[in-house]
């Protein structure tokens, strides 16, 4: 009897080489450059709240492309750190930097709470822990009373940075987002690409194979877990301030759903795809606000077509196209 | 009396299961520097003894010990930094990663542990070459730059035995080392078995009888959860109550 493998094939973004490659660097100063221009081009806020969201699917995409635990539960860590923030900014008074300090400070620690919880099961159980939580979230964001219920916290001040340069200015805000986003998308890549990171998709492919190695697997799970959190929670955070505005919609299991819809649709495990899928959701949602209800419709058919023809989303496919890790 | 070198040891070890008792009250010794066979018709419990030695199951009762210390209560990470490493039936790989970066992976827990999220990956090019001369080891040189998941089955094992090999474990626990492999494969994954068996301590579940007559210095045959000969091939082999088992369950 002759045996052939019968794995089926990998997407060549799965396997990193070792270094960084040449072209991750590029894409990266590229897309910096990109963005250097775009406030200039199109409107500040609405690349704004792509930046966000594109920090907030990277995020989730460190854990469920990089850790193999699909979380339908980060809406709690993006909401709670964007309540935080805007009640540390609008009541408290405090500085933009540090109303954004305190609400990732907040999601970290909410992280390492649900995390050290849910690692306990796995697969679909892990999901469902996560979504409990966030709904227990939920429903303190809509009781207590420091969030303001259904209005959420309104008019958040922006602020001035240290004190010093007003926000109150889109362009200006726009390149602190920048520099915000930007530094935790280069973290993530960092956590990816780090002896931590080789460690993190051993287990996410094998983890029965890491424990035999010795890996003690729990403590990555919980260690990836808060690191994602935080990173949600930092996305939160500078979205609260970028709209001014902390609501219900953002702890609600929605929110989770389309940060997993956008990580799948740009390619979950790679590192650029999480970026794409946020854009193009967020443009849906920007130009096709028109259709109103309809924009949801057509958000599940984007979903169900590329969930059928390119399982590996937008990044995936082209990456095996070209090829080479994206 | 001269009592021989004991590795690894297991005292009335048992296994139950909602109302089922996998492995009962089993005594097992591992030579040091042996090749040890744990033989058995379908069910009579191998793969369960296999998970209790190395604690991926928690067992109903008994204790085992390695070194002449207690590791009955330890998990099963720590029992691989204790160096009793263990192999899958189905061939444990990490698919999506290269050949060169799965050896890797066990070079990389020579740092201890990993949690240094913030430095480049680049450190663990210290162990590339050492890597190197693992795959070499196992004849996958010429695939060292390919997605793991997408060698053969016999490469595979090979893969996986040299991944275990980078641990440098002082006792290894394969189980099925052979199981769905062709002919030609065996062979090269036979002589490999005995090529490090030279400085180690081998205990192996196996199906394929002509493998374990060739490898092993001593065979343990389980039937129904329990102990039911123990000694060399030539012996064991001859038994009536093994031959009757194995005829009793179906094999030929």
């Amino acid at each position: 009897m002759s045996v052939t493998a019968n794995t089926p094939s990998v997407s060549a973004a799965a396997t990193m080489p070792i270094g960084t490659p040449r072209h991750h660097i590029a894409i990266f100063a590229g897309l910096l450059v990109l963005l250097l221009i775009a406030p200039f081009v199109l409107y500040p806020v609405f690349i704004m709240k792509i930046l966000c969201f594109a920090l907030f699917a990277s995020a989730l995409n460190l854990l469920l492309g990089f850790g193999g635990l699909l979380s339908f539960g980060h809406a709690a860590f993006f909401g709670s750190a964007s309540y935080v923030t805007a009640h540390a900014a609008k009541v408290w008074g405090l500085t933009p930097e540090v109303a954004i300090l305190l609400g990732t400070i907040a999601a970290a620690f909410l992280g390492l709470i649900i995390g050290a919880l849910a690692i306990r099961r796995q697969g679909i159980y892990f999901a469902m822990v996560t979504l409990a939580f966030a709904q227990m979230v939920f429903f303190f964001a809509l009781q207590a009373p420091f969030t303001g219920g259904e209005d959420g916290i309104q008019a958040v001040p922006r602020g001035s940075l240290f004190g010093m340069i007003s926000l109150a200015n889109d362009t200006t805000l726009y390149f602190v987002v920048l520099a915000i986003v930007f530094g935790g998308l280069l973290a993530i890549y960092r956590i990816i690409h780090s002896p931590f990171g080789q460690v993190l998709k051993a287990i996410r492919d094998n983890e029965p194979r890491s424990i035999s190695l010795g890996y003690k697997v729990n403590r990555y799970k919980l260690a990836v877990f808060v690191m994602s959190a935080t990173l949600a929670g930092l996305a939160g955070s500078t979205k609260a301030l970028v709209f001014q505005l902390a609501s219900l919609t953002d702890v609600y299991w929605t929110m989770s759903g389309e940060v997993v819809l956008m990580t799948l649709l740009g390619g979950m495990g790679t590192i650029f795809g999480p970026l794409v899928g946020a854009a193009v959701i967020v443009t849906m949602q920007n130009y096709f606000a028109s259709f109103g209800a309809w924009v949801t419709v057509l958000q599940g058919t984007i979903f169900v077509v590329s969930v059928m023809l390119f399982r590996e989303g937008i990044i995936g496919v082209l990456s095996r196209w070209i090829r080479k890790p994206l | 009396m001269s009592s021989p070198d004991i590795i690894l040891s297991a005292r009335k070890l048992t296994k139950r299961f909602s109302g089922f008792t996998a492995v009962n009250g089993v005594d097992l010794d591992v030579e040091r520097g042996t090749i040890h066979a744990l033989i058995g018709p379908n069910g009579a419990g191998k793969t369960t003894c296999f998970n209790l030695l190395t604690k991926f199951l928690q067992p109903s009762a008994g204790n085992i010990s390695f070194n002449g210390r207690d590791i009955t209560g330890l998990a099963p990470a720590a029992i691989a930094r204790l160096g009793v490493v263990r192999s899958f039936q189905i061939s444990a790989v990490f698919p999506r990663m290269s050949v060169l970066e799965n050896v890797r992976i066990a070079l990389q827990r020579r740092r201890g542990d990993s949690f240094d999220f913030w430095r480049n990956q680049k450190v663990l090019n210290a162990y590339d070459e050492e890597a190197r001369e693992r795959v070499e080891e196992v004849g996958l040189t010429e695939f060292i730059g390919e997605t793991a998941g997408e060698l053969s089955y016999g490469r595979k094992r090979a893969l996986e035995i040299a991944t275990t090999l980078a641990l440098e474990p002082e006792m290894l626990l394969l189980d099925e080392p052979m199981a769905g492999m062709a002919q030609e494969d065996v062979s090269r994954i036979s002589a490999l078995i005995r090529r490090i068996a030279a400085k180690r301590t081998i205990l192996m579940v196996e199906h394929n009888l002509s493998v374990v007559a060739d490898l092993s210095d001593k065979i343990t045959v389980l039937a129904r959860g329990e102990v039911l000969a123990e000694g060399p091939y030539e012996a064991v082999s001859k038994d009536p109550r093994v031959i009757e088992a194995y005829i009793g369950a179906g094999h030929g």
